[in-house]
């Protein structure tokens, strides 16, 4: 290929250290301050929720996959875990604060994904890959079986509380987007500093060589199952927001197997081992079905119906994973970087 | 509890062991690729439904069912060339993770052509074989099942003969032995894969055929992959003894559980049970029952 040619060909996570916090900063407040702006509550509800929901479960996968190496299939499990686990807190803990049941909800999703984290510590690669699978399985059947998670509702299909925290309600498509953004920003925040810390460090020697890792000093055990933990819980956070903020009900069929293949597939779009990646990819794979649908009615009309265009958008997903596999490996986000540095090159100032 | 009722669990047993064998045949496609390219193929199940899908459209346009088997076959031995010119090819020295991925991608592009190619309804697949009960010492055994595995046994038998008679079957196992060697006493890596994965075509071809019958053709048809996995993880990905083996102990192990474990648990533990069992296993044999004693790294 011709990326062979391409001088300075450098790994996306390397570039990622130049110091770069202006830029996200100024997103920052372009998400809290300049998007209400122009926002309708169709971009609130059908776009922006879903997006950031699984932009957060995409950097809680990316910490395991992307910087510590350990391929999980069972993301949707998580946070399915999370977004039940808040639900009862909620219900059943009289006068618990939202937030609370939050964070708890993240705990309990941390302590499940150590549990399914622990085959980590004997198997690798593919094996471990297949056997998170276990908990994708196992959760879902718990969560339909026993009634007492969805509080004996016989649909199975339960309301989300109100987005309450110390008094004031976040209500309507505005108000859960601005919910929705705090937590994602939060936790995006305490990611984006995990990963520059020794901790971070240690996910990325394990990633790169077990051996040497553990010749260096690394607890690599110990390590895999700190990544579990902080993925589990950030994956299941992210449950909480899909379920309360976006669905606004709770359901266990939402978290099956395509939505962990999804998450997967954001952080490798997004470029694995970048926290801005995950956010590049949950928008592609959240606007295109939406591209998608209008495209084909444009060209086919009544021909598309959601069948077709169910089919294409998988046809098209699959083949965009191929494609990026092999021509853009580390993502949309060392994409970005290369047209950055040809922008700057092309700039006189520089 | 009441006396245990033997004749009934044997007949729990038997039907374990030959829904087994069925796990046991798309299992074998998954082996063939890994043996040979490294690369866990997720798509087999996808393969496995296209195969299915275009079979029984193209019986239910009225072409004679050999013609139509040859034509199938033919479709996959292209799909074949075709996965291994525009996927795997460029994706040649990737790390092991990163075709796996590529598989994935694979299986919904497969999915979504084959049901956009084909529709999405459920087709009903008669192989002409009549589903009566065959009673041996009053246990009940479905001849489909019989028949199965039968057809499963000749494949097995088959490919045996070919990975250990035939020139192809000797250059299957040097590859999949050393690559390096293999190239460098000028085996055409290509050329050998596209042989590969038509092979896993063929497979794929008789297991959905098989499958098809028994459920329906249709998109969950793909979902058997889910069932191969557990197979392969206690097998080990690069035998094919260890997939027939596996295949009958998920087989057996999942319907006796079912029957009684299930009632404690209030049922339907079918879905996850086979890969806890599977990953038990595992804890105490890291490379499975008969995978060779290396475990992938990375």
């Amino acid at each position: 290929m011709t990326t062979a040619s391409i001088p300075l060909p450098r790994p996306a996570s390397a570039i990622g250290r130049v110091p770069t916090w202006p830029l996200p900063l100024a997103v920052i407040v372009f998400a809290y301050a300049g998007i209400p702006l122009f926002a309708s509550d169709y971009l609130y509800d059908a776009i922006l929720a879903p997006f950031l929901a699984l932009s957060l479960a995409a950097v809680g996968l990316n910490i395991l996959t992307g910087y510590a190496g350990q391929v999980s299939l069972g993301s949707a499990a998580f946070m399915a875990v999370g977004a039940y686990a808040a639900y009862n807190f909620n219900l059943r803990v009289e006068g618990l604060p939202l937030l609370a049941s939050i964070v708890f909800a993240g705990l309990i999703a941390s302590a499940v994904g150590v549990v399914f984290g622990l085959p980590s510590l004997r198997l690798k690669g593919f094996y471990l890959a297949v056997s998170t699978l276990a908990a994708q399985f196992f959760v879902q059947w718990t969560l339909t079986k026993f009634s007492w998670f969805s509080n004996y509702n016989p649909s199975g299909v339960i309301d989300a509380p109100a987005l309450n925290v110390f008094g004031y309600v976040f209500e309507g498509p505005h108000g859960r987007y601005l919910f929705s953004l705090s937590v994602v920003v939060a936790l995006t925040v305490f990611a984006a500093r995990l990963v520059k810390t020794q901790t971070g460090r240690n996910f990325i020697a394990v990633r790169d060589n077990e051996t040497a890792a553990r010749i260096s000093g690394v607890p690599v055990l110990h390590t895999k199952l700190l990544a579990f933990a902080i993925s589990s819980f950030i994956i299941g956070v992210a449950g909480v927001l899909w379920a309360f903020a976006y669905l606004r009900t709770v359901e266990p069929h939402g978290f099956n197997l395509d939505r962990s293949f999804q998450i997967l597939f954001i952080i490798i779009i997004g470029g694995l081992a970048t926290i801005r990646g995950a956010f590049f990819g949950a928008a592609l794979i959240v606007v295109l079905p939406l591209v998608l649908s209008r495209a084909g009615t444009f060209l086919f009309g009544s021909y598309f119906d959601s069948g077709v265009l169910d089919m294409s958008q998988r046809i098209l997903v699959g083949a965009l994973i191929i494609v990026f596999l092999i021509a853009e490996p580390d993502g949309l986000a060392a994409l970005g970087n290369r047209i950055a540095r040809r922008l700057r090159l092309k700039s006189p100032t520089n | 509890m009441e006396s245990f009722d033997f004749p009934f669990f044997i007949e729990v047993l038997v039907g374990g062991l030959l829904s087994g064998i069925m796990y046991s045949l798309v299992a074998i496609g998954f082996v063939l690729i890994y043996k040979t390219s490294g690369v866990l193929n997720f798509a087999q199940g996808a393969l496995l439904l296209f195969a299915a899908l275009t079979f029984v459209s193209l019986l239910e346009r009225g072409v004679p069912f050999w013609i139509t088997f040859a034509v199938t076959l033919a479709i996959m031995a292209v799909i074949g060339i075709l996965i291994e010119r525009t996927v795997l090819r460029p994706l040649v020295n990737k790390p092991p993770i990163t075709l796996f991925v590529a598989t994935l991608g694979l299986a919904y592009v497969l999915e979504g052509g084959a049901q956009l190619l084909w529709g999405t309804q459920v087709h009903g697949l008669d192989l002409g074989i009549d589903d009566v009960p065959y009673v041996v010492g009053g246990v009940f055994i479905s001849t489909f099942d019989l028949f199965a595995a039968a057809v499963a046994a000749s494949i097995v038998l088959l490919l045996t003969i070919v990975f250990r008679y035939t020139r192809i079957g000797l250059a299957f196992r040097a590859v999949a032995d050393d690559q390096f060697a293999a190239l460098a006493i000028g085996l055409k890596l290509p050329v050998i894969w596209a042989a590969v994965w038509i092979a896993a075509g063929f497979v794929a071809l008789v297991a959905g055929l098989l499958w098809g019958a028994r459920l329906g053709v249709q998109f969950s048809l793909s979902l058997v992959v889910l069932k191969a996995l557990p197979v392969l993880v206690l097998g080990g990905f690069d035998s094919i003894l260890g997939a027939i083996v596996g295949g009958l102990l998920i087989g057996a192990s999942e319907k006796l559980a079912e029957v009684y474990l299930g009632p404690f648990f209030g049922g339907g533990i079918e879905s996850w049970f086979a890969y806890v069992f599977a990953l038990a296993i595992l804890l105490i044999r890291p490379s499975g029952l008969f995978g060779q004693r290396l475990v992938e790294r990375t």
